[in-house]
């Protein structure tokens, strides 16, 4: 399949150039993204396959200012989604292509459907978002993973003890429930991820199960993608 | 675009650097501070918050087009929902210092789509009225070439590749954006004014043109009146 932007894409790249493959799996928190990357990771690399992983908040331009700046909670949706997609932006640009001009399978851990989801779900015009985001590589698999709200918080809990201020969507809420505003949210952004997953072509795959079992499901894929 | 009716007016200039609008603007603001009107004055790339992202990448040249566009952009957006609105539903005269069309002119000759560019700032009102000092491009280099400055990289367009030497890389960089800038005049109708004539006058055809499209006595404050400052310190560029 050839590579594409999903619209004005990044000025005068050629995307014939890239040669590697990319990969990005969805989801929300809790619902095994991380373990699922790592999976898909060792088994390429077992093929003899070179992998980078990506992540957002990690660009080097904005990933720690983005981080420093959500525990204040002081921008605006508006400018938040901007700096989440100077971030995407960076990441895209600095990581993502120059790998997969050199022939890597990117995984990218989340993409710019998280971005739009979240901010959707803050008030912020859809079409504009996708407009943005349409300097986007058009992933050549996206997983997206989802499991019941009520599973994701306990596997936050199992992990950090604690569900965290932004998954919680409390920024949102008037209510002072941590847990009923995780629920809550979390079921607002698997609607938002559900109703982009035709458009953006989503392998959903619930992640109820054990990581090696929803794996099962995964190889496959990406093996095929491999041929 | 939107135009909302908001009960405060939005001012901008807009220029080349060496075009002299932060002078006439700092003067306007002179103008209606003294006159007791409610102003506030906001410029181009001043979010506190934005302003260590954008520094790091200028000065660790990182920056593509696209991400220059979008934290330009994010430090606007920022000025925009915390300040700009907010003053202008107080019915504030909101005066800028460089707007939305620098970005425009700027992202085009770094080669950013222009229909992406419209989209992305389609979230920002159009000012009420627009100046647009035009000044011929030799005169513009002139008046900022002549004390031979240190040009910083991404000021220079250096990151266009145009040429190796920081002088000629602006030269030609700011070329480009007068062509943007004189498509931009005639695309969203700004108000020209030739830059070109003594600054006295030019303050008084931009005071004639806001008295001409505004109440003035609509937007005095009716508050203690405040002590007034020394006139404010721009930094050129």
């Amino acid at each position: 399949m050839a590579k594409k932007f999903y619209g004005v894409g990044i000025p005068e790249f050629d995307v014939s150039a890239l040669t590697g493959k990319l990969i990005v799996v969805e989801g929300c928190d809790g619902a095994g993204r991380s373990t699922q990357v790592s999976l898909i990771k060792n088994s390429l690399e077992h093929s003899g396959f070179p992998v980078t992983e990506v992540q957002m908040k990690q660009s080097e331009l904005v990933g720690k200012e983005l981080i420093e700046i959500m525990k204040g909670n002081v921008l605006t949706p508006q400018t938040m989604s901007l700096l989440y997609m100077t971030d995407f932006a960076d990441l895209l640009e600095n990581s993502i292509l120059p790998a997969l001009k050199a022939g890597f399978v990117v995984v990218s851990d989340r993409y710019i459907y998280t971005i739009i989801a979240r901010h959707v779900v803050r008030g912020i015009d859809q079409t504009w978002l996708k407009n943005i985001c349409s300097v986007a590589l058009v992933p050549d698999l996206v997983i997206y993973l989802n499991a019941k709200p009520q599973t994701l918080a306990e596997r936050i809990f199992h992990k950090y003890g604690t569900l965290n201020y932004w998954e919680s969507g409390m920024d949102i809420s008037t209510k002072n429930d941590v847990f009923e505003n995780f629920i809550s949210y979390q079921k607002l952004l698997h609607k938002q991820f559900l109703q982009m997953s035709k458009e953006y072509k989503f392998i959903s795959l619930s992640s109820e199960a054990e990581p090696m079992e929803v794996f099962s499901y995964i190889e496959p894929l990406v093996l095929k993608l491999m041929k | 675009m939107i135009s909302k009716i908001y009960p405060g007016k939005l001012i901008a200039v807009e220029g080349l650097d060496g075009s002299g609008k932060s002078t006439q603007i700092a003067l306007l603001r002179r103008w209606l501070e003294l006159g007791n009107y409610k102003v506030f004055f906001t410029e181009w790339n001043s979010s506190q918050l934005v302003k260590k992202i954008t520094k790091k990448g200028k000065d660790q040249k990182t920056l593509t087009p696209t991400t220059f566009s979008l934290v330009h952009c994010t430090d606007f957006a920022d000025r925009y929902e915390r300040q700009i609105v907010p003053l202008l539903k107080a019915g504030y005269l909101v005066l800028c210092d460089r707007y939305i069309f620098t970005a425009f002119a700027r992202d085009a000759v770094r080669k950013v789509d222009k229909r992406w560019l419209k989209k992305l700032y389609s979230f920002a009102h159009l000012p009420d009225i627009t100046f647009y000092f035009n000044v011929p491009l030799d005169v513009a280099l002139d008046r900022i070439l002549s004390g031979r400055p240190e040009l910083k990289y991404h000021e220079a367009g250096m990151d266009l590749e145009l040429s190796e030497d920081p002088y000629e890389s602006f030269k030609l960089f700011q070329g480009m954006i007068y062509d943007e800038y004189s498509a931009l005049c005639k695309e969203f109708k700004l108000t020209v004014i030739d830059a070109t004539l003594p600054p006295e006058e030019q303050q008084q055809f931009m005071r004639k043109q806001i008295e001409r499209k505004m109440r003035l006595s609509d937007f005095v404050y009716k508050g203690v009146h405040r002590p007034i400052g020394p006139m404010p310190t721009h930094k050129a560029r």
